[in-house]
C-alpha cells in the first residue's frame, strides 16, 4: 500500500524512457502472444487430424496434419525466438522487479521452461519423424507437445495472475521474507479465470486464422463447389473456434467478475467510472473526458447488474485512489470495448455457423459468410491482443499490485529508444519473413500425390 | 555444499550443456556461413541444416533454462547481470532471433539463391550470439559487474580485453565442436568426403581455440588477475588441468578419426573450464555479493531444487529419445511413402448426432448458470466442466469427419 516508501532490492533507477521500456514490452508481448496461441492449439488440431488419419486411413487426413505441421514447425521456431527474448526482457528492462520478485514468482518460469523443453524435444520428433516412426508412435510423440503447451501456458499466466493478485511473501527493508513460491502462484484463486479466458483465445485465434486462410481460397473459386479436402480443412478448425467463441462468453463474464472484486480500480477504468457510484451505468463506446464517459450510449444500473449481479450495487470509481495510481483510462476502455465488440462479432459467426452445421449438416454456403470469415482471423488477434491490453494496462501503474510500481521495477540503463527502435525493426523483418514462408507453404502443389516432405527437405 | 549452492550447480549444468549442444549448434552456422559457393558448399549448408533443424530448440532451451534458475535463485544477481550487460544481452537476443528465424525460413526457400541468403543472415547471426554471450561472461569472471540496477558500465564491462577474449574463444569453441560432431555424424553415414573435410575443420577450429585459450592466460593475468589466479593456483586448477588434457586429448582423438570418442572429449573440455570458472569464483557470485548471501530464501531454493529435479526426471529421458532417434537418423526427410494404417472405423457414426447437439446445448447452458449466477469455487468447477463437455460434445456433434466421409463415399461413386 506504501509503495512510495518501500524499498526494494534497488534503489530508484529514474528512468527517462520508462513509457518507451512499457511500449517495448508490449510490442514484445503482442509478437509473442499469437505465437503462444497456435502452440496451445495447433497441436491439438493437428493431433486430432492424425487421429482421423489413423482411424479411417484416408489419407485425405494426412496431407492436412503433413500441412498443418509445417506451420506448426515455422511458428514454433518464431516462437521460441520471441519468448527468448521476453525472458531476457525480464532483467533488461525490469532488473528491480526480478531482482526483488524472483524469489517468488520465478519458480513459475522455471516450471515452464521444462515445459518449454518438452516441447521442443518432442516437436523434433514430431515434426522430422513424419514417414520415420510407425504411425502409432509418431501419432504418441505428439501428446507430449499437447500436454507441454498447455503447462507451459498455465505457468505464465499462474505468474501473471500472482502480479494482479500477490500474495506468499512479506516485504522487509527491500528483501523478500516468508515467500511460499508455491502458494503464491497455485494458491491464488485469480488466475483460473485468466487461464481458460487464454486457452479460449488460443483456439479462437488458431481456429479463425486458419479456416480464414480457407475462406480466402474459396472465395477465390466461387461459386464452384469445394472440394472434400477444402471443405475438411475449412471445417475443422472454424468448428473448434466456433465452439470457444461462443464458450467464451460466460468465461469473460467470470473474469470481469473477479476484477471487479479484486481489482475495482482497473474495473473502472475498463468502464470509464470517475465516481464511486450506486446503481453504475455502463457505457458502450464513447470517451473518458474529466471522470466521465461522454458521447457514449448509457444503459442505466448495467455495471451494477453485471459486475455485481445487482442494480443497485455500489462501484468503485476511479475517485478511490491518488491520481497518480490510475491506469490510463482511455486505452484500457477502448481496448476493453474492442475485445468485447470482435469476441461479439466472432460469437455471431460462430452460431451461424454452427446452426448451419448442425442443422442443414453442410456448410455455409453464403458468399457473405466467407467474406466474414477472412476477417475474422485477423479481428480475433486483434481481439487477443486488446485483451491482453486491457489487463495489463488496466494494472498500471503497478507492476505488483498494489505492491510495487512500474516506475519503480524499471532498468537504470541508457539506450531504451535505441534498443526498442532496433527491436521493432527486427521483429517487422520477422514479421514479413514470416509471412513470406507461410505463403509459400500455402503454395506447394496439393495434388502432387506425394506426401509432402518434411521442412527439413529445405 | 550448502543448500543456497545447489541451484547455482544446476545452472553451471545447464550453462555447459548448453554451451556443449547450443554451443556446436552455432558453429555449425559458422561453418555454413564459411562453407563458400558452388555444390561443395552447397553440401556442407545443407548437412549442417539437416544436422542442426531437430535438435536445435530444444537445445536452445538450456539458455531459458539458466536464466529461470539464476533468477529464481539468485534474484539480485540476476537483476544486476541483466541491467549492466543489456547491451551484451541484446546484441545476443538478436542474433539469437535472426538464427531462429531463419530455421523457419528455409522451409519456405525453393532455389540455392534464397538458401544462401538465409544461410548467410543464419551463419552472421550464429558468431553474434556466442560472441556476446561469452563477452557477458567474461564481464562477471572478471568482477565488472556490480550489485545494482545498471550499477556497471554497460559498454566497457563486456568490450574489454577479457570480455573481447572469452566471446571470441566462445566463437571458436563452437565452430570446434560443430565440426568434431559434424565429422562424427557423417562417418556414421560414411560420408567420407564430408567426413574428410569436417575433420580438417575441427582440427583447424581446435588449434585455433587453444591456441586462443593459451593466449588468453596472458590477457587473464593483465586484465582479471583475481581469476587468474584462482584458475592456476587456486580452486579451479585441478578443473583448468583436466580441461586442457581433454582438449589435447581429443584433438588427438580427431586426428586418429575416431570422432565419436572427440565428440564427448570435446564437450568434457568446455564443461571442465566452466567448472574452473565457478570453482576458482566461488564464494563470489559478484563483486562483494557471495553465493549465500545472493540466494534467495529458504523455501525458494528448496522448491526450485525439487522443481529441477523433477523436471530433469522427465527432460533427461525425452532427452535421451530425441538424440538417439536423431543419432540412428530416423528423424528428418524421407521419400518413401509411409505405411497406410488399416482403416478402423469410421470417426463417428452419424445417428448419435441428434443426441449430442442437445447434450452440448444443455450443456452450455449449465455452465452459464454455473459461472454467472455464483461466485462460489464449487460452482465455477462445475461451469467449467460443463463448458469443456460442451466443447467436446459440440465438437464431435459438427464433426467435420463427416464432411470428408459422406462425399468421400459420394465420390466415389461418381467415379
Amino acid at each position: 500500500m506504501l509503495a512510495e516508501v518501500t524499498a526494494f532490492a534497488f534503489p530508484p533507477a529514474h528512468q527517462a524512457y520508462l513509457l518507451q521500456a512499457r511500449q517495448m514490452q508490449a510490442l514484445s508481448f503482442s509478437v509473442h502472444i499469437p505465437l503462444v496461441c497456435f502452440g496451445i492449439a495447433l497441436p491439438a488440431i493437428i493431433l486430432y487430424v492424425e487421429w482421423c488419419y489413423l482411424r479411417t486411413g484416408d489419407t485425405l487426413y494426412r496431407t492436412l496434419a503433413q500441412r498443418w505441421t509445417r506451420i506448426m514447425v515455422a511458428l514454433f521456431a518464431v516462437g521460441v525466438i520471441t519468448g527468448t527474448i521476453l525472458s531476457f526482457e525480464m532483467g533488461l528492462l525490469w532488473p528491480n522487479f526480478t531482482a526483488t520478485f524472483g524469489s517468488v514468482f520465478g519458480l513459475g518460469f522455471a516450471i515452464e521452461g521444462f515445459s518449454f523443453f518438452i516441447e521442443a524435444i518432442f516437436i523434433g520428433i514430431y515434426v522430422y519423424g513424419w514417414g520415420r516412426l510407425s504411425p502409432r508412435l509418431h501419432f504418441a510423440s505428439g501428446i507430449p507437445i499437447v500436454v507441454s503447451g498447455i503447462t507451459g501456458s498455465f505457468m505464465v499466466i499462474a505468474v501473471n495472475g500472482w502480479m494482479n493478485h500477490p500474495s506468499g511473501f512479506r516485504l522487509v527493508g527491500g528483501k523478500t521474507v516468508d515467500v511460499h513460491p508455491v502458494a503464491a502462484l497455485f494458491g491464488n484463486s485469480y488466475f483460473w479465470h485468466e487461464l481458460l479466458h487464454m486457452y479460449l483465445a488460443g483456439y479462437m485465434v488458431t481456429g479463425f486464422l486458419l479456416a480464414g486462410a480457407y475462406a480466402v481460397g474459396r472465395l477465390r473459386r466461387y461459386p464452384v463447389p469445394p472440394t472434400r479436402y477444402e471443405r475438411t480443412a475449412l471445417a475443422i478448425p472454424l468448428t473448434i473456434a466456433a465452439l470457444a467463441a461462443i464458450a467464451q462468453g460466460p468465461v469473460g463474464d467470470w473474469a470481469a467478475r473477479d476484477v471487479a472484486s479484486t481489482q475495482p480500480v482497473k474495473l473502472a477504468a475498463i468502464e470509464g467510472l470517475g465516481t464511486t457510484t450506486k446503481g453504475a451505468d455502463e457505457h458502450l463506446l464513447g470517451w473518458y473526458v474529466d471522470g466521465r464517459v461522454k458521447y457514449g450510449v448509457a444503459i442505466p444500473d448495467l455495471l451494477s447488474l453485471l459486475a455485481f449481479h445487482n442494480p443497485h450495487a455500489t462501484v468503485q470509481g476511479l475517485d478511490t485512489v491518488p491520481p497518480d495510481q490510475r491506469p490510463p483510462v482511455n486505452v484500457v476502455r477502448v481496448a476493453f470495448q474492442t475485445m468485447v465488440g470482435i469476441g461479439t462479432l466472432l460469437g455471431l459467426i460462430a452460431v451461424i455457423f454452427l446452426f448451419v452445421r448442425w442443422r442443414h449438416k453442410r456448410l455455409p454456403d453464403s458468399v457473405w459468410f466467407y467474406r466474414a470469415l477472412v476477417f475474422a482471423g485477423p479481428l480475433s488477434v486483434v481481439a487477443l491482443i486488446s485483451g491482453w491490453v486491457t489487463t495489463e494496462v488496466g494494472r498500471q501503474p503497478w507492476i505488483v499490485y498494489r505492491v510495487m510500481l512500474t516506475d519503480q521495477a524499471v532498468t537504470g540503463a541508457s539506450g531504451i529508444p535505441v534498443s526498442y527502435g532496433a527491436l521493432a525493426l527486427v521483429y517487422l523483418a520477422v514479421a514479413c519473413g514470416v509471412a513470406w514462408v507461410l505463403r509459400r507453404l500455402a503454395r506447394v502443389p496439393m495434388d502432387s500425390g506425394q506426401p509432402s516432405p518434411s521442412p527439413a527437405a529445405g | 555444499m550448502h543448500l543456497y549452492d545447489v541451484p547455482l550447480v544446476f545452472a553451471l549444468i545447464g550453462l555447459g550443456l548448453y554451451a556443449v549442444l547450443a554451443g556446436a549448434d552455432f558453429g555449425g552456422g559458422f561453418w555454413a556461413l564459411t562453407a563458400g559457393s558452388g555444390p561443395a558448399g552447397e553440401r556442407i549448408r545443407d548437412y549442417v541444416h539437416h544436422s542442426v533443424a531437430a535438435v536445435w530448440e530444444a537445445n536452445h532451451v538450456w539458455l531459458i533454462f539458466v536464466l529461470t534458475v539464476v533468477w529464481t535463485a539468485y534474484p539480485v544477481a540476476f537483476g544486476s547481470i541483466a541491467s549492466t550487460l543489456s547491451v551484451a544481452l541484446i546484441v545476443a537476443g538478436f542474433g539469437i532471433i535472426v538464427r531462429g528465424a531463419a530455421y523457419a525460413l528455409r522451409s519456405g526457400t525453393s532455389s540455392t539463391a534464397e538458401t544462401r541468403i538465409v544461410d548467410t543472415a543464419s551463419g552472421l547471426s550464429s558468431v553474434l550470439a556466442p560472441f556476446a554471450l561469452g563477452a557477458a561472461i567474461g564481464a562477471i569472471a572478471s568482477r565488472r559487474v556490480p550489485v545494482g540496477n545498471a550499477a556497471g558500465n554497460l559498454i566497457t564491462s563486456w568490450l574489454n580485453p577479457v570480455g573481447i577474449l572469452i566471446g571470441v574463444l566462445a566463437v571458436a569453441t563452437c565452430a570446434y565442436l560443430a565440426a568434431v560432431y559434424l565429422a562424427a555424424d557423417a562417418a556414421r553415414g560414411e560420408e567420407h568426403d564430408l567426413t574428410r573435410r569436417f575433420r580438417a575443420r575441427a582440427l583447424g577450429a581446435g588449434l585455433a581455440a587453444g591456441a586462443i585459450a593459451l593466449g588468453g592466460v596472458a590477457v587473464l593475468h593483465a586484465d582479471a588477475h583475481p581469476l587468474y589466479h584462482g584458475l592456476v593456483a587456486g580452486n579451479g586448477l585441478p578443473a583448468l588441468i583436466l580441461s586442457v588434457l581433454a582438449g589435447i586429448c581429443a584433438l588427438g582423438l580427431v586426428w586418429t578419426g575416431r570422432f565419436e570418442a572427440a565428440q564427448y572429449t570435446a564437450a568434457v573440455a568446455v564443461a571442465a573450464i566452466i567448472a574452473g570458472w565457478a570453482l576458482a569464483q566461488q564464494p563470489l557470485f559478484l563483486p562483494h555479493l557471495t553465493i549465500a548471501q545472493a540466494a534467495a530464501p529458504h523455501d525458494t531454493l528448496v522448491a526450485i531444487t525439487v522443481a529441477v529435479l523433477a523436471g530433469a526426471a522427465i527432460v533427461f529421458p525425452s532427452l535421451a529419445l530425441l538424440f538417439r532417434l536423431t543419432l540412428a537418423r530416423r528423424l528428418g526427410h524421407t521419400d518413401e511413402a509411409p505405411a497406410v494404417p488399416t482403416p478402423v472405423a469410421a470417426v463417428l457414426s452419424a445417428s448419435t448426432q441428434g443426441l449430442l447437439v442437445r447434450v452440448a446445448a444443455a450443456c452450455l447452458l449449465v455452465s452459464l448458470a454455473f459461472l454467472t449466477a455464483t461466485d462460489a469455487h464449487w460452482a465455477h468447477v462445475i461451469g467449467v466442466s460443463a463448458l469443456l463437455v460442451f466443447i467436446v460434445t459440440g465438437f464431435l456433434a459438427a464433426t467435420p469427419a463427416e464432411l470428408a466421409q459422406t462425399s468421400a463415399s459420394r465420390e466415389n461413386h461418381t467415379e
